[in-house]
């Protein structure tokens, strides 16, 4: 960021077009060089987060995948915080029942660019809901996001186009 | 007489209209001032220009078509400049030769004019379709040119992903049209934006100049009559490069001088 966009954001003032430009360029370029089109992208995404949601809850709200370019060599960066491990795949009714919660929530405002919940973890919730017998837990659950650190895990892979 | 390599060049940029025959034009005649005999191929057989820009649209009397017909022979076809005798041009042929033509044709072309001539500059047409896979299938190296506008760095980033799947090297870019007093307003691309993107290294940098226009109109282009504007400097330090002469690039923030660029300097001094 360069002294003028300070000035011009402090300012309220609409910042430089090259600033814009450059951004906007760098954008299309990462998907041009990839030759993945938007619903490829976001299938991949969606798998990717099927597949590391079965090990660990992910925050969805935060989940960011998207392709960057450097030096022409574009890269798929997945920005994935993690709430919490999941207990041993061993359907433990405990931490099904606070995925199924979060599906819950996200599922309500819906945000196009949220990714589908997975359809993996879909079916999970339907199993673990007749098991819950408390109806209070859930939402208790939800309330409190555990003491397990949230991590974030950056993993990244290159693309050979 | 030594054997020698012919550079086979090709001028490409993707986009249409940021400068390539212009710049095809003013780099043939720089390089022929030089004493660099070099011919140049129009390869834009659909919209051929080349001769235009060169003021021998009138002296054309066979084309590419009838050397690869067979019909005449290659001296027939080309060309001779009369200021610049190094310089000769083969001209385009008519444009139903698209339907036929070849990547082997073009290789046969520049294999005819190796033995004459130090250099052959490839103007390739805009796109990147069968007429860009003719040139490229010609050359072993590559000019990309492009303006300071996201259209034509887009496109010039495409091209130069397809040259490099066609193990063109080196590539090298040249900057056209850079106007200094937006550039240093930042309402431009700057050069370093343009280079990073593109990551290629740049060979030239051109300023936006009307003289390029009155040029054209001339068909005389810049380089010819030893003109003091901005351009026919930049398109003759390109030459100058591209022969291995360490020429250096201008900095457009110091094209402004005084206060004004100076302030402008300030003002695009990163700070975090």
């Amino acid at each position: 960021m360069t002294l003028r966009d300070t000035i011009t954001r402090l300012l309220g003032l609409q910042r430089a077009s090259a600033t814009t430009a450059r951004e906007r360029l760098q954008l299309v370029l990462a998907h041009d060089r990839s030759d993945l089109n938007p619903e490829l992208l976001e299938q991949m995404r969606r798998e990717i987060l099927e597949v590391v949601s079965r090990y660990v809850e992910i925050d969805f709200d935060e989940v960011d995948v998207s392709l960057e370019t450097e030096d022409r060599v574009t890269a798929l960066v997945a920005n994935l915080p993690i709430r919490r491990a999941k207990a041993v795949v061993q359907p433990g009714v405990k931490a099904n029942i606070s995925l199924g919660v979060k599906d819950a929530e996200l599922a309500k405002p819906d945000a196009p660019a949220s990714p589908e919940p997975g359809s993996a973890s879909r079916p999970e919730v339907e199993t673990a809901s007749p098991t819950t017998t408390e109806p209070g837990q859930p939402a208790a659950e939800a309330l409190q996001p555990g003491p397990t650190a949230e991590s974030a895990s950056r993993e990244s892979f290159q693309n050979l186009s | 007489m030594t054997p020698h390599q012919t550079r086979n060049i090709l001028i490409c940029s993707g986009k249409g209209g940021v400068g390539k025959t212009t710049l095809t034009a003013n780099l043939g005649i720089a390089l022929a001032r030089q004493g660099v005999r070099t011919a140049v191929l129009d390869a834009d057989f659909g919209l051929r220009n080349l001769d235009l820009l060169l003021g021998l649209e009138n002296r054309i009397v066979f084309t590419a078509q009838e050397v690869l017909a067979g019909s005449c022979r290659l001296e027939q076809a080309l060309v001779k400049h009369k200021q610049e005798p190094n310089l000769a041009l083969l001209p385009a042929g008519n444009p139903r030769m698209l339907e036929w033509l070849k990547p082997e044709d073009m290789q046969a072309i520049v294999a005819m004019l190796a033995p004459s001539f130090d250099v052959v500059l490839i103007d390739c047409p805009a796109g990147i379709e069968d007429g860009f896979k003719n040139a490229v299938s010609a050359a072993q190296e590559a000019i990309v040119i492009t303006t300071p506008e996201v259209s034509a760095v887009r496109d010039a980033d495409r091209v130069i992903g397809l040259l490099n799947t066609h193990g063109i090297k080196p590539i090298q870019l040249v900057l056209n049209r850079v106007r200094p007093k937006m550039m240093a307003n930042q309402e431009m691309l700057s050069v370093n934006d343009v280079t990073d993107i593109l990551a290629l290294p740049l060979l030239g940098l051109v300023v936006e100049d009307e003289q390029v226009i009155v040029s054209t109109n001339r068909g005389e282009p810049l380089t010819l009559g030893g003109s003091r504007s901005p351009a026919a400097l930049a398109y003759s330090n390109v030459a100058r490069r591209l022969q291995g002469e360490d020429v250096p690039l201008p900095d457009p923030a110091k094209m402004g001088r005084g206060l004004r660029a100076k302030l402008s300097r300030l003002i695009k001094t990163k700070i975090f």
